[in-house]
């Protein structure tokens, strides 16, 4: 068994190698991944450039326009709240959003698809009829009942938005293990005796990883942007937190007379989902077999 | 299969040209006309297309007067309908379908002599008999109305909507054709002011027997207001028109009105931009600035009957027995950030109750004379006698309904407690249902185990102050704070049965003192209604109701 | 064949079945019943109320109750709209969020099509880049930001479209909402079909048609885009729900009597039944939508056969 491992290891560090080679001649991919990086410091560390907390209301500075002199890089919103630190505070959010929910449905659509699959027969009949069942659903309305009634906990926007997208994670690793069950390394384990759980731990899912993480890039601008969709409709992060979608629709409302209070959030919200699917394009061309000759 | 190819580009192309035709093909309306004249050379020239487009809020729940409520419902209902009074520009109770009325010395029994040419919509003759029919309806507990307890009044009204006396019990009746006698339970001051409530409009018999549940449909609605219903298309539109049989047909203008539903009031203001609609329902409150900037004569700005506040928990710690930490947490808020920074439209500031309604002079916290700066050093000196300090701070949650202004203030207040007194304040907004479902939670003790402090407001059923103390009552529905003064409701059952209306007044300001005393609740401000009007639009009076019956308007040329 | 289609339609059963149970306790678990407001009910009226609406009677036999109904056709009253029913609802509401969906499906694939070809054939160039940027862009703005910047532009300051409202059902009244909710469509179709349409052109038989001198025009449209647009085909019922969501914020934004709009009030004032009957209306749809697409899959590649 030792040496199949070992076999399968080297398999996949050299697709993880070329991918790589290819990825960084992406020059999209890379200036996004760059960007991104940059945002991801902002957010982190950005706040505290700032003499102002999030939750500062600074009264005699309503509505004011960017300014170095006052400390108010971004301006301020229609209650003096300072948005340099609240457009990264939103950042934070938004992106923990994003990431949070997409490993929930990963997490879900792994389990639930590489189960399918690699048992494959009657199981994965009444697992994937089930799935269909769930397509059949106009999701987006069940997520809105559930904010509407349960409130606007931010652990409700990952359950509800993680609950949607794991059916299509679904789908596609089944189908990715049951072309995997059928390749040597895992026959190989199979006759050794090697338990199921064991075979899908260490054989099938590490090799599902490329389709995961181009999965994962496109999923997380999905996220965000289905958050922002819950923030126009009153339904996001409670006050005085808040997220680029919350911010973004308190700015539509004042485009005329405050455009700052849009352009900056609307600006990173769009520069960030810019990136990841420049990164999950270039990842896709990277790591689909298909497209590389 | 190529042929078929062939044809689906064409197709496609077709869609294309469609699509871009539609674009292009729309030279004839543009938004905004161009300066013109306003009214001609002298001013009153009316225009040819009487048509009023009125931003209405949202779609009303129900055309039956007896089922409707809330303010868009109200607004068509107006039009549609008229009870014995009705209202003028300017608000005052004036005749309606009653042309006259007597009131018995005691003020308890009221005979209306009806106008012998009012009509139905459908021509036949509004008769005693038809506003016999209509109370007896509107209280009925069959007819599943909300709106029972305003006419509560009326000798009887409560056992006939509690279902433990038959409708026939009601102190309603016809003495003839045209004479209507009504019965009160006592002396009630604005009981004239009640018969202009749609829970009062008289509704057609013969069309409510025949129709059933479906006689508020365009055809089937027959109706005694100067409109009749032609069309209603559920969150588009309601459109109605004169109706030729109205009794003062002749000196109504407008000839045809359009409501229409407008939840969203950004988008409202950018139809009325557009030339869309000449009223709008109201101004987003982050607009008004702009508004008075750019179209300073279009806005309009009135006090309007309701009062914004916040409710306090009395039923358990940390606000039971603490009147100390009640007054400093009210004395801490500046109203005047409230009401310009962020409601800003000139809300009125409030310190008392009571909103500025007739036959009635307001009282005020003693603090309402100080300075902003002595009222946040005595709610410093109130929070530390209370038992709080930096050290060891206030914690407390706010509980608002989902709505942008809601969310402002409740920032705000967060903002300016901490800053003051240094209360940690956690924020909690829930969509309306929710809210009155969490605001009212109570357990077997009568304890409100949920709220803290909770936003709310309050506008009146009718103008007068009545409609808010009893808000206050310890056994009002609505005292969502668990307030229980005796005194308090002792002072308001006097009052409801004093006749003299300016001891009725002492009794009612004698009350709200005590309640200002005790604080229950936090007032912020008096509400004013905002909106934005056509300068062509002629007629239209502030009222504090914000009541505008279409029959009053004109729309001069332009 | 004809088994196919029997399977698949036997199919929808069970899942309207689940649809409806979870809408159906779902909402009846949600805080705050249909009948409270500012006002306090009387409990006789209270009574009376629950009564009509038949929510007096244990839950599992409202939902029978609601399910032998709806067999009939019959949606029920709403709650919200009470001189309504639920039918008479969906019936005004659909078709204008048909057309206002179709319109905006019709108006992302061409455009999206167009878009990804054109970037395509002219791949890594400025141009591809510029299309690529542009309808990224399309992605990025969420549509109630976009949503009234089209309105203040085109109808507030050039005043050459209506800001809102049906306007009778005038086709000018559709546009902006239509490339409001098409937008973001628009640039993922255009993605998907840049990304095949490449691989397609770098495939052998297009390199044999180009040896052979064929003009790129006739291989563009004769050959490649027909295999080139099966990932948008396939795209098509995502597309689909992705717009039903949308339209609910365009309705709300542009005042569109469409079923978006009564859904959010419904779901905002516990209209139970108006709630469940687009719930499941949309969820018919769906599923007849997807089977279509299936459909039209399997003309467009011909390797997949009815399993």
């Amino acid at each position: 068994m030792g040496i199949e491992t070992k076999q399968d290891q080297v398999v996949v560090k050299s697709l993880w190698g070329d991918a790589w080679r290819t990825l960084r001649r992406n020059r999209a991919a890379m200036t996004g991944a760059l960007l991104m990086a940059i945002i991801l410091l902002a957010v982190t560390v950005g706040p505290w450039l700032s003499q102002y907390a999030y939750d500062f209301t600074d009264w005699p500075n309503t509505s004011i326009g960017p300014s170095l002199g006052t400390g108010h890089f971004f301006g301020t919103d229609t209650l003096g709240r300072d948005l340099f630190v609240r457009t990264l505070y939103g950042g934070r959010i938004s992106l923990l959003v994003g990431v949070v929910a997409s490993v929930v449905s990963l997490l879900i659509g792994i389990s639930y698809g590489a189960t399918a699959g690699y048992f494959g027969g009657r199981l994965d009949a009444i697992m994937m009829r089930f799935v269909d069942i769930l397509y059949a659903m106009p999701f987006m309305f069940f997520v809105i009942l559930l904010m509407v009634f349960f409130g606007r906990n931010i652990l409700m926007i990952f359950l509800a938005i993680g609950a949607i997208n794991w059916l299509d994670m679904a789908r596609i690793v089944r189908g990715q293990t049951l072309s995997l069950k059928q390749r040597e390394f895992v026959e190989a384990a199979q006759a050794q005796g090697v338990g199921a759980l064991a075979i899908l731990v260490r054989h099938i899912v590490p090799n599902l990883l490329g389709v995961v993480a181009i999965y994962i890039t496109l999923t997380i601008p999905q996220v965000i942007l289905v958050e922002s969709f819950l923030s126009f409709l009153g339904l996001g992060v409670q006050e005085p937190m808040t997220s680029w979608g919350a911010l973004v629709k308190e700015g539509s409302e004042e485009m005329e007379t405050a455009p700052w209070m849009l352009l900056f959030p609307a600006f990173l919200l769009a520069t960030t989902l810019f990136c990841f699917n420049f990164i999950g394009d270039g990842m896709r061309d990277a790591l689909d077999p298909k497209d590389r000759q | 299969m190529r042929i078929k190819k062939g044809h689906r580009l064409k197709l496609l192309l077709v869609a294309v040209a469609l699509i871009l035709g539609a674009c292009s093909g729309n030279d004839d309306s543009v938004g905004m006309a161009g300066s013109l004249m306003v009214g001609g050379v002298n001013g009153d020239e009316l225009a040819e297309a009487q048509v009023m487009r009125r931003g209405n809020g949202a779609e009303p729940q129900s055309l039956d007067p007896h089922r409707a409520e809330g303010v868009p419902s109200g607004n068509i209902q107006r039009d549609l309908f008229e009870g014995l009074t009705i209202e003028a520009p300017n608000g005052d109770v004036i005749p309606g379908v009653a042309e006259s009325w007597r009131i018995s010395e005691d003020g308890r029994i009221y005979v209306f002599q009806l106008r012998a040419n009012a009509r139905w919509s459908n021509g036949g003759p509004v008769t005693a008999h038809d506003f016999v029919y209509s109370f007896r309806r509107s209280l009925d507990p069959e007819t599943l109305s909300r709106y029972t307890f305003i006419l509560a009044p009326i000798l009887n009204a409560e056992a006939v909507a509690s279902g433990t006396m038959p409708p026939a019990e009601l102190g309603v009746r016809a003495l003839d054709d045209h004479r209507l006698e009504i019965t009160l339970r006592s002396v009630t001051p604005y009981f004239l002011g009640v018969l202009n409530h749609s829970a009062s409009y008289p509704v057609h018999r013969g069309s409510v027997e025949a129709h059933g549940n479906r006689w508020t449909r365009p055809g089937n609605l027959v109706s005694n207001g100067a409109y009749l219903l032609v069309e209603r298309f559920p969150e588009s539109h309601i459109k109605i028109v004169r109706n030729p049989y109205y009794w003062d047909n002749d000196s109504t203008v407008i000839d045809e009105v359009w409501y229409y539903p407008t939840e969203d009031s950004a988008s409202e203001l950018r139809r009325y931009r557009a030339g869309e609609l000449e009223l709008t329902s109201t101004v987003p409150s982050k607009q008004i600035g702009w508004a008075q900037e750019n179209l300073p004569d279009q806005l309009v700005i009135a006090p309007y009957l309701g009062t914004y506040y916040y409710g306090i928990n009395l039923t358990k710690p940390p606000f039971a027995d603490s009147p100390a930490l009640r007054r400093a947490l009210t004395l801490a808020i500046d109203r005047e950030i409230i009401t310009e920074e962020i409601a800003g439209a000139g809300q009125i500031p409030a310190f008392g109750w009571v909103p500025p309604v007739i036959n009635y002079t307001g009282q005020q916290m003693p603090e309402a004379a100080w300075t902003q700066a002595e009222r946040e050093e005595e709610a410093r000196r109130l929070y530390l006698e209370a038992g709080y300090s930096d050290e060891d701070p206030l914690r407390l949650e706010v509980l608002y309904n989902t709505l942008e202004d809601h969310r402002r203030i409740a920032v705000g207040i967060a903002s300016m407690w901490k800053s003051i007194l240094g209360v940690e304040t956690s924020l909690l907004n829930q969509e309306w249902r929710v809210f009155l479902d969490t605001k009212r939670k109570k357990d077997e003790m009568n304890v409100y185990t949920e709220t803290e402090v909770f936003r709310g407001g309050w506008i009146g059923d009718y103008n007068d102050a009545f409609t808010f103390s009893e808000l206050m009552h310890s056994g009002s529905g609505l005292n969502d704070s668990g307030y229980i003064n005796p005194d308090y409701d002792l002072l308001l059952e006097l009052a409801s049965k004093e006749g003299d209306l300016k001891k009725r007044a002492e009794y009612l300001q004698e009350a709200e003192i005590i309640l200002l005393k005790d604080l229950p609740i936090i007032p912020l401000y008096f509400y004013v209604s905002t909106y934005m009007v056509k300068p062509w639009v002629k007629g239209l009076t502030t009222n504090i109701m914000n009541h505008h019956y279409s029959k009053n308007l004109q729309i001069l040329s332009h | 064949m004809l088994n196919y289609f029997v399977r698949r339609i036997l199919g929808i059963i069970p899942t309207l079945f689940v649809l409806m149970a979870l809408a159906f306790f779902l909402i009846r678990l949600a805080p705050g019943g249909p009948f409270d407001s500012e006002k306090v009910l009387l409990p006789e009226i209270e009574a009376n109320l629950r009564a009509a609406y038949h929510l007096d009677e244990p839950l599992y036999q409202q939902f029978a109750r609601y399910l032998g109904n709806l067999l009939q056709g019959d949606f029920g009253p709403s709650f919200q709209y009470r001189d309504l029913t639920v039918t008479e609802l969906i019936m005004t509401g659909f078709p204008i969020s048909l057309r206002l969906g179709a319109g905006a499906m019709v108006f992302a694939v061409i455009f999206g099509v167009l878009a990804g070809s054109v970037a395509a054939l002219w791949q890594n160039s400025r141009t591809d880049y510029f299309v690529m940027v542009i309808s990224m862009t399309g992605i990025s703005v969420p549509s109630f930001v976009m949503a009234p910047l089209l309105v203040l532009v085109f109808a507030v300051y050039l005043g050459w479209l209506p800001a809102g409202g049906l306007g009778g059902g005038s086709l000018r009244n559709m546009v902006l909402p239509v490339v409001a909710l098409a937008l973001p469509q628009i640039a993922y179709i255009a993605r998907l079909t840049r990304g095949s349409l490449i691989e397609i052109l770098r495939s052998n038989f297009i390199r044999t048609a180009k040896a052979q001198g064929l003009p790129m025009g006739k291989i563009l449209l004769v050959h490649a885009l027909k295999p080139a647009l099966l990932p948008v085909v396939s795209y098509l019922g995502p597309a689909t729900a992705a717009i039903i969501t949308g339209s609910v914020v365009i309705e709300q934004i542009f005042g569109i009597p469409g079923l978006g709009r009564f859904f959010v009030q419904g779901a905002l004032n516990r209209d139970y039944t108006l709630v469940m009957g687009i719930v499941v209306f949309y969820g018919v749809l769906i599923v007849v939508f997807n089977f279509l697409v299936d459909l039209a899959y399997a003309w467009l590649d011909p390797k997949v056969r009815y399993g």
